[in-house]
């Protein structure tokens, strides 16, 4: 069965807890005994209804206030796919749970309430989504109970977005008009709406082409761990251990080690199983090489004609994650790939308003929630790619030193 | 030529990443294992993970004295075939020692008691990461968790202000006293588990299969005839066909009436059941946040 990860970002009054309850029931996700639980819940706090947000609002201060602040998984299956859902919060104050949600997703579902059309917060979803380089938007026009099913009104929403969209950088957009509360086109399709004549949401989600998302042309092996296992059985094994982030590695390829830039070829690919005929992304394997060289954790096994950029200067948009802004000219500790580094924050070229997508040129300041451009240099060069050509060897963390805490997500431009 | 993962494979991918991710940033990590199917998961993709050398750390359970025979028994023979090393902390030992205390009633849980010695455990032995086979499918609060989750230097879990993780970039970076807990398993569901180890042919305690057993039914949850629970005025054994769905402590882990006695047959009955894997915990009905605030105070 195929896999796929998919996030929802919204705030309580969209209807985005009532897709996601409508999604898990309707996939016979939600047990007796939760629903006994939230009916339990909701008749003590002297709720009208049943209130499906207690089924994705997991933390007590998340289900005292009605909203969400950090991320919550839940997981599905229909016959076609097994889905793993990214629920993140939609407040501003809770962006950087946000990106952590939808950093490993295919697909974002982007909810626009029919009545008031795309609003600040649609705009600042879709904005990140398009950074984050989702390839994938299901724009569902939800609550069109609520404007008599009217065609009209979809195509003016639609229309709308349209206009934002073509400033972002995603291929594959498809509108879907929907009730989240009537279920109409969300799991089956709705007889209120005859003139839409595309599928309803789950379908959409189940047969969405995401096999291209993973990089399969150039290929890069960031070395996670050595393995030597100096028994009798194995006296002289050495084993590169890791997760390959792009391309496809065969036993008998040519292939060269960053940064030694020495060249090898492979000699197995090994699993307790059996040894593999070939490895791509995302497998986790052990490769052995040919000749003796010295590699350790951080290095980089990629082909000699096609290599990775090595560099210590590098560009990158910035999403600033924590309290503390940005410090002008500040070190921190930065994690790409396996390697570890430091660097510095050399310059703020500009920064983004996430609501209009302007540049604000002249700014140099960034604190939470702050997305821009900025220039850094790392103590030891990275073995990059630019972020929308491979997630794996185009991103990367910043981390305060005194605090450790991640205060910055980057994409490398 | 099509390059594609089966779910199952690229969650296997994606966890032996973590375990190695675990040891490589970590100093002394550990293993813990609790001989329920979840840990037995977890030790079989660590052997994977660094095969042909061996498992590079140990695995340490805590035991609250309150097991079924049958685990103990697997658990000493499936770590040996695997050539790992067990470490015990022993929930008695806290007792013993005046750290902890043994609730009082007719079912004494010492469910609660195994954070301490869990805490316990990771101090004495210096551990800096503990891998766990928690799942975020279990519980509301479990949702929540990071693959790489953080705990203060009193073991506590911050909720609200969790660390961002973002791709597969795990920060474990850490002041002295603090430590993690890893959970490679995150994106496994139940049903998940059961298809990977029946695919991988893993080894498994009879307990989950269907067996007869005498049990109480006491509120609602089928509890085994154990030396660790004294029946209540009008309560008796009876003779039901069962297995159990999770296996932990004795005296709160319910079974479930089931005629289930192969994996396909298990993989079948979780397809069609309407109740969660832990509808049958008693510790977790005691309230809303029971986990969440359990988990705050270091527990698994």
């Amino acid at each position: 069965m195929d896999l796929l990860r998919f996030s929802t970002a919204g705030s309580v009054d969209d209807g985005k807890s009532t897709l996601i309850g409508r999604l898990l029931y309707d996939t016979k996700t939600v047990f007796q005994d939760q629903l006994d639980d939230i009916e339990r819940t909701s008749a003590a706090r002297g709720d009208d209804y049943l209130d499906l947000a207690l089924l994705t609002d997991g933390l007590k201060a998340e289900r005292e206030q009605g909203i969400t602040i950090d991320v919550a998984y839940r997981y599905f299956a229909t016959p076609r796919r097994k889905f793993i859902l990214a629920d993140t919060p939609g407040h501003i104050q809770y962006t950087r749970n946000m990106v952590t949600g939808a950093s490993t997703v295919n697909l974002a579902i982007i909810l626009i309430d029919a009545r008031h059309g795309v609003v600040e917060q649609t705009r600042r979803h879709s904005f990140i989504a398009s950074l984050l380089g989702i390839k994938h938007l299901a724009v569902c026009v939800n609550k069109m109970d609520l404007v008599d099913y009217s065609e009209a009104q979809f195509r003016k929403v639609v229309e709308e977005y349209e206009k934002f969209a073509s400033k972002l950088q995603i291929p594959d957009i498809r509108y879907i008009p929907i009730s989240a509360l009537r279920g109409d086109n969300v799991v089956d399709k709705s007889d209120s709406m005859p003139w839409y004549e595309g599928s309803a949401l789950l379908y959409t989600l189940e047969t969405v082409h995401v096999g291209n998302d993973l990089n399969h042309v150039d290929s890069r092996f960031p070395v996670q761990y050595v393995i030597r296992p100096q028994s009798d059985e194995y006296p002289d094994y050495r084993g590169y251990a890791g997760r390959v982030s792009g391309g496809v590695f065969k036993p008998g390829d040519e292939v060269v080690v960053l940064p030694s830039g020495f060249t090898s070829k492979i000699k197995s690919i090994d699993t307790p199983e059996g040894p593999l005929t070939e490895a791509y992304a995302p497998m986790s394997v052990t490769m052995t090489l040919e000749d003796n060289i010295d590699i350790s954790r951080g290095d980089m096994i990629a082909k000699p004609d096609n290599q990775p950029r090595m560099t210590q200067d590098i560009d990158l948009m910035l999403c600033w994650m924590n309290d503390k802004p940005l410090q002008p000219n500040g070190k921190y500790r930065i994690k790409h790939t396996s390697r570890d580094a430091r660097c510095v924050v050399k310059e703020v070229k500009y920064k983004v308003d996430i609501n209009s997508l302007h540049r604000v040129e002249g700014d140099a300041s960034m604190g939470l929630n702050d997305i821009g451009r900025v220039h850094i240099r790392t103590t030891v060069p990275l073995f990059n790619d630019p972020y929308t050509r491979n997630r794996g060897t185009g991103s990367v963390i910043l981390i305060d030193e005194f605090t450790n805490e991640t205060v910055a997500a980057g994409m490398i431009l | 030529m099509d390059y594609r993962l089966s779910q199952l494979k690229q969650l296997e991918a994606e966890a032996i990443y973590v375990i190695r991710e675990t040891a490589a940033q970590f100093e002394r990590p550990v293993l813990l294992f609790s001989g329920g199917k979840d840990s037995i998961t977890l030790a079989w993709l660590a052997r994977k993970a660094f095969w042909p050398a061996k498992i590079p750390f140990p695995m340490m359970h805590v035991d609250t004295g309150h097991n079924f025979e049958e685990t103990i028994a697997f658990r000493d023979k499936f770590l040996s075939d695997m050539g790992a090393r067990l470490i015990v902390a022993s929930v008695q030992d806290s007792i013993d020692q005046g750290k902890a205390q043994e609730e009082k009633g007719p079912n004494p849980s010492r469910n609660a008691l195994q954070s301490i010695t869990l805490l316990d455990g990771i101090e004495q032995n210096k551990f800096d990461a503990a891998l766990g086979g928690a799942r975020r499918d279990e519980e509301k609060a479990r949702a929540k968790e990071r693959f790489f989750s953080h705990r203060d230097d009193f073991g506590q879990w911050e909720p609200k202000n969790q660390r961002p993780e973002l791709w597969d970039l795990f920060n474990g970076y850490k002041h002295k006293g603090e430590h993690f807990r890893v959970f490679p398993l995150s994106n496994w569901t139940e049903l998940d588990v059961w298809m990977y180890l029946h695919e991988e042919n893993v080894p498994l305690p009879n307990l989950y299969f269907a067996h007869k057993r005498n049990v109480v039914n006491r509120d609602g949850v089928l509890l085994a005839e154990n030396p660790f629970i004294s029946l209540m005025k009008g309560e008796a054994y009876e003779e039901r066909m069962i297995r159990f769905r999770t296996i932990g402590d004795a005296t709160c882990t319910g079974a479930v009436e089931s005629e289930a006695d192969t994996i396909p047959l298990i993989i079948d009955e979780i397809a069609t059941t309407r109740t969660t894997e832990r509808g049958g915990r008693a510790d977790d009905k005691r309230s809303d946040s029971a986990m969440e605030d359990r988990k705050k105070a270091g527990y698994f």
